[in-house]
């Protein structure tokens, strides 16, 4: 007998289980297939004007700084200010993302921009949110070359762009939006729901921010 | 890891003769009870959400065979290997398997309970692989040679000039006059010693606080961001989780999760919440080349079907033990094993035995706090209270309690000797307490009265009164 079956013919056995019950097979089936939604809490349902005032309010109540501009051809002079306004490098780490080819670098003459992963010696990195949640203001961000997921930890600070239109109320509208796109049951590698900048508490109970991961995060929600 | 659970009294009776860890347990009372609240206060379907949180475990409990099933046919789906360990030493020698397979020299580690369990740093240790803890509080105790004294705040029990000596002891390429006063100062240090530490691991090792069965996915739920770099960097990630970590479909996840951050830190949302599926793809710049599942079954499976089912729900949010005046008093190590706190005193004797861990369901005046806050609704004492009759059952506990109880029943079986015996009882006691009204000693009860004294009974027993009330 292998593990396997021993462990899963151990449980079978505690519960009185048949693996070939029809009805237990089913109730498992039907879940997988039909994924029910519980309880959906009312904050995040509302208006979508409303739902993108809610997402920034609750990323700001966890330490994320934002910032709302009009299109993508702001965001370039917005992040050269950002950058000059705390002192950090006019240096930015960023992934493929198709996206970022609509932002005007010429409004940021001084930054130099960089593509792919990084390795740990980037200051600043750039990257491209796939959705927003209202409800707790956290980013969804997917992995792939376009957004590599060592671009979300390694570097000191992060710059997130969300646009607008991406913003849910709940994570239930977010995994929608998933099996859509790469099929049902299917992920891609990594999903990090981001929330905040990276903090620790554990020592003595005081809360810091960056611990291992950025020290602040910086989010640019693109409206319109 | 080595269980000193049958030593408990002896621990307790130390633990509150520390003064350091008194001080620091000091920090948990205020910080985690309040926290919590606000939190849960801040959201309406709260309470709502526990009901449906409850309802997913026991749902999937009951099905824990075919949801398995289904999960490892997705992980293998995308890519991914799982491995089926029966025992802690099956899990060590699977991890160890891997590692050396990778040709490991270092192993950095998220956080991860079931580590613990297993005992895997030693383990892995003596085989010549060097195991590096990397969250703050855990890299602490490493350090420090010590188990974890809270599920979620592992070096809760240190304070702050312990760690600054530890950082000096360990970090001596530093330079030694930097000041390490301050909390801010110690955390950026571990933060640039770890960082290289994150880079060189040939394997990464983390928990999981959910496995997802639709889709083959494992998620970490942290504040740090430690494991996403523990399970990002190496060429190899290897998650530790046990059976009952299965959740069906990512809907049911989001439910839980909105009740996880809250009961444990008060935080709507944990900053990282990481779901990884299999290795990295060809479209990926990043990530493991290998995605491997340790599926730890330990005793688990003994639990299913029997009153201690519902302990399966458990999410180790540490709410449980954040309220609990046993563990304020005496802090996580006096528990002896890995798990502390109420969550512990049930989960112990189910896992090692009742007659290492029976001492742990004793420890508790069933204030009933754990089970007003657990996200789960486990009905922690009402466990406890089973474990305390499993106990009584297999004759395990002092004889004098033993005799105690029943000389107890046999009166409380017998009304009118019980009446005659409590009124002589009281009378005497009355008689010899005289006019101060107070006993400052017992017999066989030193202990109790070493710290206060027992007032005398006044008036008619309760049974008198009760029918002078008029009651039947």
């Amino acid at each position: 007998m292998t593990p396997r079956e021993a462990i899963l013919g151990k449980i079978r056995n505690q519960i009185s289980g048949d693996q070939k019950d029809a009805s237990r097979r089913a109730a498992v089936a039907n879940r997988l297939s039909n994924a029910p939604r519980g309880v959906i809490p009312k904050r995040g349902q509302l208006a979508p004007a409303k739902q993108k005032d809610l997402f920034c309010k609750k990323a700001e109540a966890v330490q994320a700084s934002v910032e709302r501009v009009s299109s993508y051809g702001d965001i370039g002079e917005s992040i050269g200010t950002y950058l000059r306004e705390r002192n950090l490098p006019q240096s930015l780490r960023m992934g493929e993302d198709p996206r970022f080819d609509g932002i005007d670098w010429s409004k940021a003459p001084s930054l130099t921009t960089e593509t792919g992963p990084s390795d740990g010696s980037h200051p600043v990195g750039l990257s491209h949110a796939t959705y927003g949640v209202a409800e707790t203001g956290s980013l969804i961000m997917t992995s792939g070359s376009d957004n590599p997921t060592t671009l979300n930890f390694l570097p000191e600070n992060h710059i997130v762009i969300l646009n607008a239109e991406d913003i849910e109320g709940d994570y239930e509208s977010v995994h929608a939006h998933i099996r859509e796109h790469y099929g049902k049951g299917r992920m891609p590698r990594t999903i990090n729901m981001i929330t905040g900048p990276s903090r620790s508490a554990d020592i003595e109970q005081k809360l810091l921010l960056g611990a291992h991961g950025p020290r602040s995060l910086h989010i640019i929600v693109v409206d319109g | 890891m080595k269980i000193t659970t049958p030593e408990f009294k002896s621990n307790a009776v130390d633990a509150l003769a520390n003064e350091n860890l008194q001080k620091a347990m000091g920090h948990v009372q205020v910080g985690f009870i309040e926290k919590r609240q606000v939190a849960a206060d801040g959201l309406p379907e709260f309470e709502q959400l526990r009901d449906s949180a409850r309802d997913i475990k026991n749902h999937t409990l009951a099905h824990l065979d075919l949801y398995l099933e289904a999960y490892s046919d997705k992980v293998e789906e995308s890519g991914g290997h799982v491995h089926w360990a029966q025992t802690a030493e099956d899990a060590r020698n699977i991890v160890l398997d891997i590692c050396r397979k990778a040709d490991a020299k270092t192993v950095t580690k998220g956080k991860s309970m079931i580590s613990e369990e297993i005992g895997i740093n030693d383990f892995l240790e003596k085989k010549g692989i060097a195991p590096i803890e990397t969250d703050l509080g855990e890299y602490i105790i490493q350090l420090r040679g010590e188990a974890p004294s809270h599920i979620i705040a592992p070096a809760v029990h240190v304070l702050k000039e312990q760690v600054e000596e530890d950082f000096r002891a360990e970090h001596t390429h530093l330079d030694i006059d930097r000041n390490l006063e301050e909390p801010e100062t110690l955390l950026d240090e571990a933060r640039t010693v770890l960082r290289q530490k994150f880079i060189d691991a040939d394997v990464g090792i983390t928990g999981a606080n959910f496995l997802i069965a639709e889709t083959g996915t494992s998620v970490i739920v942290t504040n740090e961001g430690n494991g996403d770099l523990t399970q990002t960097l190496p060429k190899v990630h290897i998650v530790l989780a046990s059976l009952e970590k299965i959740t069906p479909t990512l809907e049911d996840v989001s439910q839980i999760l909105r009740v996880l951050a809250r009961s444990a830190t008060g935080q709507e949302q944990s900053v990282y919440t990481t779901f990884s599926t299999g290795p990295r793809r060809d479209t990926d710049v990043d990530g493991p080349e290998e995605y491997h599942v340790v599926l730890l079954d330990n005793g688990r499976t003994n639990m299913i079907g029997t009153e201690f089912q519902e302990m399966l729900r458990c999410i180790r949010c540490g709410a449980c033990m954040n309220h609990c005046p046993v563990y304020h008093a005496i802090g996580g190590h006096a528990y002896g094993w890995v798990y502390p706190g109420p969550m512990g005193a049930v989960l112990t004797p189910s896992l090692e035995g009742v007659e290492k861990g029976g001492n742990l369901p004793n420890a508790s005046t069933f204030c009933g706090r754990c089970e007003s806050v657990c996200p789960m609704r486990i009905p922690l004492p009402k466990m406890m209270r089973h474990w305390r009759e499993r106990e009584f059952e297999r004759g395990l506990n002092p004889a004098t309690q033993r005799w105690g109880l029943k000389a107890w029943a046999w009166f409380a079986r017998r009304p009118k000797i019980y009446a005659l015996g409590a009124g002589i009882a009281m009378r005497t006691i009355a008689a010899v307490a005289g006019r101060k009204g107070r006993l400052s000693s017992l017999p066989l009860a030193a202990g109790w009265t070493k710290y206060r004294d027992l007032p005398a009974p006044e008036g008619k027993t309760f049974q008198q009164q009760w029918r002078a009330k008029g009651g039947s």
